[in-house]
């Protein structure tokens, strides 16, 4: 493979490794605060839904981006309020969620069928992205992209440098000790909930504003629970998961490009790629780990004291 | 001043659980009537609609019948694994190898009598889900994979291997291009009892739906498998089996969603095509958390969500409402039965604050 070939392609990988990641930092978050959410493919597309039909009512792609961080926090809170107050099985209300969510897109949505909104365009960061190879891998992407990339190192500075991350991670690790020392374990959990929710339809947004400027239902395609497996893969890390998305996103971008060179492999194997490298990547970083990796409380609900 | 504070209950009072289900069934009916509206629709005639189309003639009440019996099937799979807190997410997966399986026999043997064509194609529908629910327990006791991940990723590939089988190997010479396998030969169909529409596999369901109340009830492992369920620590300091009992509890998980898919290609739509796969294996996951372990629970809440399928159905007709319809509504009810399951653990009394 030559050079012409490549820097497309890594192109793309970025581009399909942009929604998972947004959806991966998010999923990180909250599971720092010890709450499970399997609602992310739920999420997930409801944003996307969001962003699609705020883009065609209003023009503005920003306002449906940020119209899609909101859903998405507003479909997290159902799963904040079964969970923090009432006490719901974590895994079980993230189901529901991502049930309920794929129904709701898909009710809203069939309507849109193959419509179009406008999105976001490429935008070149000045000098920059005249780079060799990383010009037109990395710079001459759209904002939501610049956007991803910044997040990694703010969500490793929340959760490792400040004051407001400490608590939080407390909060997942010990939350009776976190509630002894003061530190209020529903609020926190309520924010690694929203914040995760709010992250997770911004990739629902990247997908319908950026990736497709064309409404389908099914746009998520299992992305959500790509990104679930890949807070276990980044070790709960914001670093690691910018390795992870984008490794996804080449794997998908590279069958992608196979199907449309026209190989004699029917196309269907070839959409088993991301899926069959997920449970790969899972079982290899599961054997990997250690137990002292994930968030000591996550997915156990905190009962009140009589 | 006093103060209104929770407490946890000593026993869970019966009668609430049913109270709970059915606030949360008024709940999301009136969701849906919100969401009729939203899409312009008259709410009123249309929950009219949905239940007319479930519930209004014998033929509707048999078509629901008929779709309790792939959900049963799967939720009985699914709420055996619950019962050892292993979350199986794969029934459609399992569901879906169920059917291959099921279809290779009977499109491989087509001339064998029916008497052997039809136990070939239970046995290898129960290979197929078995096998396919054994990956992410082995996956689990030798990595510690996270099996909801695995068994969700393996949905997604079993539904692109039926994809690929249909759109090639498989696929019916005359069937214009379609993606379908030929009509299965008469030996390989389930039949229907009597003059009705039902099929000989709502039978396969009871007798299932027994042996599991018995072995429950009855059996030594049954009885290791709850415990282990509800004290994973208790199972160690007994020596109970617990690999065994995951490898075995996946296994019968599989092969029950796989017998499913089996009934369904068979009894249902007579061949394989991608239209086999509508969604039985997520809707059994609420109807397991809904009934629990209980097999007559889980039959009952089976045959109210096939009934809401065929409400849906009937919407989608007149109303021309999507389908996903149905989807909101399964979710909703689970997230308020979750939710409503909390005054059934707890109780509230005022009290002076100390």
């Amino acid at each position: 493979m030559n050079t012409e070939l490549i820097i497309p392609l890594l192109a793309a990988a970025i581009q399909s490794g942009t929604p998972i990641l947004y959806a991966t930092l998010g999923e990180i978050l909250t599971e720092k605060s010890g709450v499970l959410n399997l609602g992310v493919e739920g999420m997930m597309i409801t944003g996307a839904l969001a962003a699609f039909v705020t883009a065609q009512a209003t023009g503005q792609p920003m306002l449906a981006f940020l119209a899609a961080g909101l859903i998405g926090a507003a479909i997290g809170a159902i799963h904040a309020i079964v969970c923090l107050w009432f006490l719901g099985n974590q895994v079980v209300s993230g189901l529901a969620l991502t049930i309920f969510g794929i129904g709701l897109a898909n009710y809203l949505g069939t309507p849109l069928i193959g419509q179009t909104a406008p999105g976001f365009d490429k935008l070149a960061l000045p000098l920059i992205h005249r780079l060799p190879v990383l010009g037109p891998v990395l710079f001459q992407q759209d904002v939501l992209v610049y956007v991803a990339i910044l997040l990694v190192p703010s969500l490793w500075f929340f959760l490792d440098k400040c004051r407001w991350g400490l608590n939080l991670r407390a909060v997942g690790e010990h939350p009776e000790a976190a509630a002894a020392a003061g530190i209020s374990v529903l609020r926190y959990r309520w924010i690694g909930i929203l914040g995760g929710g709010c992250l997770a339809g911004f990739g629902g947004a990247y997908l319908s504003l950026a990736y497709t400027h064309l409404w389908t239902n099914g746009l998520s395609a299992g992305r959500g629970w790509i990104a679930v497996a890949l807070v276990i893969f980044a070790f709960w890390r914001p670093e690691r998961a910018l390795l992870g998305a984008y490794l996804f996103g080449g794997v998908m971008a590279f069958q992608l490009r196979l199907q449309a060179v026209g190989t004699h492999l029917p196309s269907s194997l070839l959409l088993m790629l991301p899926y069959l490298l997920t449970v790969a990547v899972l079982v290899f970083s599961s054997w990997k780990s250690r137990q002292a990796d994930a968030p000591a409380a996550l997915g156990v609900n905190m009962e009140p004291n009589d | 001043m006093f103060k209104l504070s929770a407490y946890k209950r000593q026993a869970p009072r019966p009668w609430s659980a049913c109270l709970i289900f059915l606030a949360a069934v008024a709940l999301s009916l009136g969701v849906s009537a919100l969401m009729l509206k939203l899409q312009g629709k008259p709410a009123l005639e249309g929950l009219q609609l949905l239940f007319q189309g479930a519930l209004g003639s014998r033929w509707s009440i048999e078509d629901c019948l008929i779709k309790a019996i792939p959900i049963f099937l799967c939720s009985l799979g699914v709420a055996i694994a619950f019962r050892l807190q292993i979350w199986n997410i794969g029934a459609e997966g399992q569901f879906a190898l169920g059917a291959i399986g099921a279809t290779w026999a009977a499109l491989t043997f087509p001339d064998q009598p029916g008497y052997i064509l039809l136990p070939l194609m239970a046995f290898m529908a129960f290979m197929g889900g078995g096998l396919w629910g054994l990956i992410p327990a082995l996956l689990k006791l030798r990595m510690r994979a996270n099996e909801i991940i695995v068994t969700l990723m393996l949905n997604y590939i079993a539904i692109l291997l039926l994809d690929y089988l249909v759109y090639g190997r498989w696929k019916d010479p005359s069937s214009f291009g379609f993606p379908m396998t030929r009509t299965f030969s008469a030996n390989a169909i389930v039949p229907k009892i009597g003059t009705t529409e039902l099929n000989w596999g709502i039978v396969l369901c009871l007798v299932s739906g027994l042996v599991m109340w018995v072995f429950f009830r009855f059996t030594r492992m049954g009885f290791e498998l709850k415990v282990s369920g509800e004290n994973l620590n208790a199972t160690r300091y007994a020596g109970l089996p617990y690999e065994k009992l995951v490898c075995f509890v996946m296994l019968f998980s599989g092969a029950l969603a796989g017998w499913a898919g089996f009934i369904e290609a068979s009894a249902t739509i007579n061949r394989l095509q991608p239209s086999i796969m509508v969604g039985y294996g997520y809707t059994a996951i609420v109807v397991a958390w809904l009934a629990r372990l209980n097999p007559l629970t889980i039959g009952i809440a089976s045959f109210l969500l096939a009934a809401l399928r065929v409400g849906v159905e009937n919407l989608q007709l007149e109303m021309q409402v999507p389908a996903a319809f149905g989807g909101i509504m399964e979710g909703l009810i689970l997230l308020t039965v979750l939710a409503g399951s909390y005054f059934n653990e707890f109780g509230f009394r005022f009290r002076r604050p100390s």
